[in-house]
């Protein structure tokens, strides 16, 4: 047990075993794959016609925005270039589906029905349409288990969008709730901010959104405000996935320099934990 | 019944499987928390019923199965299980001559222990204390013995195992 809990010595006696749990998992999976198998062949005319009609209505919409996004994707790298550093944009993705399979109630895990054969690694981040979600934790050879962002156990460095504060949320045991307890009482955060993924981990790629900001509380005999912010991603509805490769732009388009593995632009990540720090210090 | 030892042992291993996908199957959100403890109630049973055939190894080979099946640390559900199997071997002779509703209560002491145990794991990694209904679970288990053990003796007998 202190094996699994402080070194990775059993990572790969787990993923052999996980093997044997795999015909249990998929045979508590089944009845609701039959079931949605069959809500899906028996659905009328009418219904698909419908779901089409607004899928398409749907991805006109996303077309017309990914075509602003192009143009500013390209302006943002001219503009990085003359800035002289390295930025990537865009990162391989695999979709995978949680399987409906009830794990330890008082942990937020999920099961993912992709494993090692589809090159999942531990630490990978998972996003779903909306939001972050967590990460991969155990890999096995067709399944793997991923913590959300809001168990007790994460914690995950994100900065207000708006004005680009950084700090850490943490989960809190609560589905809906990601607590800040790191922002000083005098920082410029209010309902409503959105927080997004700030990179600075080397574990989840920057800019992802992760929640928004619910309650701000500053109680002067503390030197901490007291946050609570919601998480955008659906964590306990989704069903469908995105696990995230960052930093590795292979079947997408790159920024011509030459620093292409760094997920990071180095300065940024040096000068990073310093301005942390100074932030920190500044309460009262 | 030395012929008759290895008879019934696919039976005992397909009640264990149930009570392992019992344990994962999905439950909606506000009774997940109740979940019997299933692989822990088999297990008392059988280390009732056939003592000389299902004991403390068995009960760390179903533990370690549901660490991997719940995700928690490997080993976890492993030595509280195997805890549970050794104390019902030390006391099946009372147990068994017990009237239901006293085994029932044993069986509650020994589901707590099986929980106590494996809380006691999680804080010791550093996870947070649960709730009270932690050990609802417990309670459930206690309640619903009657219901295993007639089910579980009928099958035995209809079977002949021992």
């Amino acid at each position: 047990m202190m094996m699994d809990h402080r070194q990775n010595h059993i990572d790969s006696l787990r993923a052999g075993l996980s093997l044997l749990v795999y015909p249990l998992q998929l045979a508590v999976e089944m009845p609701g794959a039959v079931s949605e198998w069959f809500r899906e062949s028996l659905a009328t005319r009418r219904q698909l016609q419908e779901e089409n009609a607004s899928l398409r209505t749907q991805m006109l919409m996303l077309k017309a925005r990914g075509q602003k996004l192009q143009a500013l994707e390209t302006e943002n790298i001219r503009l990085r270039e003359l800035l002289d550093s390295a930025f990537m944009i865009g990162e391989r993705v695999l979709v995978a589906e949680l399987m409906s399979v009830d794990l330890d109630p008082y942990k937020h895990q999920v099961l993912i029905n992709k494993g090692e054969l589809d090159k999942i690694y531990p630490g990978q981040p998972i996003l779903d349409a909306d939001g972050v979600m967590g990460q991969v934790v155990h890999v096995g050879p067709y399944t793997s288990t991923a913590i959300l962002i809001t168990d007790t156990s994460h914690a995950l460095p994100v900065q207000v969008n708006r004005n680009g504060i950084r700090t850490i949320a943490l989960g809190s045991g609560t589905i809906n709730r990601l607590e800040l307890p790191y922002i000083p009482n005098n920082a410029d955060i209010q309902p409503g901010d959105l927080l997004v993924t700030s990179g600075l981990g080397g574990r989840f790629p920057p800019g992802y959104p992760v929640a928004v900001v619910q309650g701000v509380q500053h109680d002067p005999g503390r030197s901490f405000a007291a946050v609570v912010a919601t998480p955008s991603a659906k964590l306990n509805r989704s069903r469908e996935i995105l696990l995230v490769w960052p930093g590795d732009t292979s079947t997408l388009e790159t920024s011509s320099t030459g620093q292409t593995e760094a997920p990071l632009p180095p300065e940024e990540q040096l000068v990073a934990p310093e301005e942390a720090a100074a932030t920190t210090e500044e309460n009262p | 019944m030395i012929l008759g030892r290895r008879h019934g042992g696919g039976i005992i291993a397909v009640t264990f499987v149930i009570a392992l996908l019992l344990t994962i199957a999905p439950l909606p959100d506000s009774v997940r928390y109740l979940r019997p403890d299933w692989v822990g109630l088999v297990l008392i049973y059988w280390c009732l019923a056939v003592p000389d055939r299902v004991g403390v190894g068995t009960g760390w080979g179903m533990g370690l199965l549901v660490d991997l099946l719940t995700g928690s640390l490997l080993g976890q559900h492993a030595m509280a299980l195997a805890v549970v199997a050794f104390l019902t071997l030390k006391l099946h002779l009372r147990v068994r001559l017990f009237p239901v509703w006293q085994q029932a209560l044993t069986v509650l002491v020994l589901l707590i222990l099986h929980q106590l145990l494996s809380l006691w794991v999680s804080r010791f990694i550093g996870r947070p204390g649960p709730p009270f209904s932690y050990w609802a679970p417990s309670l459930l288990g206690m309640f619903i013995w009657p219901f295993i053990y007639i089910a579980l003796r009928s099958l035995r007998r209809g079977f002949r195992i021992s």
